[in-house]
């Protein structure tokens, strides 16, 4: 595609925005800025700086995946999970993350959760990693609360018409994670192959678990 | 009443969720990793950054990016707190 | 005040400028104790630099909003009716 800059003539329309390393959005340069400068004032270290990323790109929903199965196959963690998810966590030796309180919510066959943060992205990334970018948006942040039953079939979710959807919304520092009905046709598999069974977005409340069938497929 | 930009629990909009999965670009993570340093140095808290993020004018915090927010309240922040000056910031890009 | 699970409260509809955790599609509506979630640090000066003491009291409350809505509310951001 050509450009033709004379008088700014474009036949599309986008902001000139200065190419940086590759092609990275302005931010990125500050960014890096921001923490050259920090560290050359000693506010903070590189050092904790790679920490941080090294924690980041360690989370997966892999943890919160099996916490689910293991409350699956042990009907008394369950409960316990249900009780106080942080401590739970903690039993099976994994991080529930910073936030003080995190809190499991069960779907069963009358309730369905869906949880949202409409004030920003409160989300237990702990647990299920960074948050997906739809999580982060407006019009999930909006519609999660208005229109539930609506998003939910966005997401492709087809609920019976007498389950109740929940919403909650993580105004404060208590992070949820939903534990989404165990699918048919899982009696006696190992936690193992449970763990596999189960989303990021069923753990958000878009989405159930994968069934056996679909997942080996 | 008024509301601030970021409170957009029932707002009406027409807009689809767009459910593009993203990776965290580098950048990203290391806007993530600062301000969670910055937190365990006790230089600002995780409601200091909620509150810079709030403080963009709206039309910026609907057109950035996730991670552009948290920038933008990292540097607002600090340059409150005087830990960075002025054009500080700009003076080295 | 400590709310007991079941009680019927109202979030408070003042204006408040400046940054706190009561969202607008809340403020004003009538909900139901779920849960005590404990205390934490108070956002609405610790947004400023403030230590957030003393901690103030978070309840889970539950709204009916077409369907079923909960989302943790300050203490000093619920009155209680009748």
């Amino acid at each position: 595609m050509s450009h033709d800059h004379d008088g700014h003539d474009h036949d599309h329309d986008h902001p000139h925005e200065p190419i940086g390393h590759d092609g990275d959005p302005p931010a990125a340069a500050r960014a890096r800025a921001l923490e050259e400068l920090l560290v050359e004032k000693g506010v903070i270290t590189r050092e904790a700086v790679r920490q941080g990323v090294d924690w980041l790109v360690s989370r997966s929903p892999a943890d919160g995946s099996r916490l689910v199965a293991r409350a699956w196959a042990d009907p008394e963690f369950k409960e316990r999970l249900l009780s106080d998810a942080r401590e739970a966590a903690l039993e099976v030796g994994l991080d529930p993350g910073p936030s003080p309180k995190v809190v499991a919510v069960e779907n069963t066959d009358d309730v369905h959760h869906m949880v949202v943060c409409t004030l920003c992205s409160c989300y237990p990334r702990a647990l299920l990693g960074p948050p997906p970018a739809w999580y982060k948006s407006l019009p999930y942040r909006s519609r999660a609360v208005s229109e539930p039953h609506a998003v939910l079939a966005e997401f492709g979710v087809e609920l019976d018409p007498d389950v109740e959807v929940h919403v909650l919304d993580s105004t404060a520092d208590i992070r949820y994670l939903v534990i989404p009905q165990r699918p048919e046709g899982t009696e006696g598999m190992p936690e193992e192959d449970l763990a596999a069974l189960v989303t990021r977005d069923s753990m958000i409340g878009v989405a159930r678990a994968s069934s056996p069938a679909a997942a080996a497929a | 009443m008024e509301r601030g930009v970021h409170d957009t629990g029932g707002r009406p909009t027409t807009e689809p969720i767009d459910r593009t999965e993203h990776e965290l670009a580098d950048w990203e993570l290391l806007t993530d990793a600062l301000v969670g340093a910055l937190g365990r140095a006790g230089v600002m808290n995780v409601d200091e950054l909620r509150r810079g993020i709030e403080s963009m004018p709206p039309a910026d915090y609907e057109r950035a990016s996730y991670y552009e927010r948290w920038l933008f309240s990292a540097e607002t922040i600090l340059t409150e707190k005087g830990v960075l000056a002025p054009g500080e910031l700009e003076a080295r890009l | 005040m400590t709310l007991e699970v079941g009680r019927r409260v109202r979030v408070s509809a003042r204006e408040h400028r400046g940054h706190h955790r009561t969202p607008g599609y809340l403020k004003g509506r009538a909900g139901t104790i779920q849960r005590y979630q404990g205390s934490f640090t108070n956002p609405e000066t610790r947004a400023y630099g403030d230590s957030g003491l003393p901690e103030q009291g978070l309840y889970l409350v539950r709204f009916e909003n077409g369907v079923p809505i909960y989302a943790d509310i300050y203490e000093h951001w619920l009155e209680e009716i009748g």
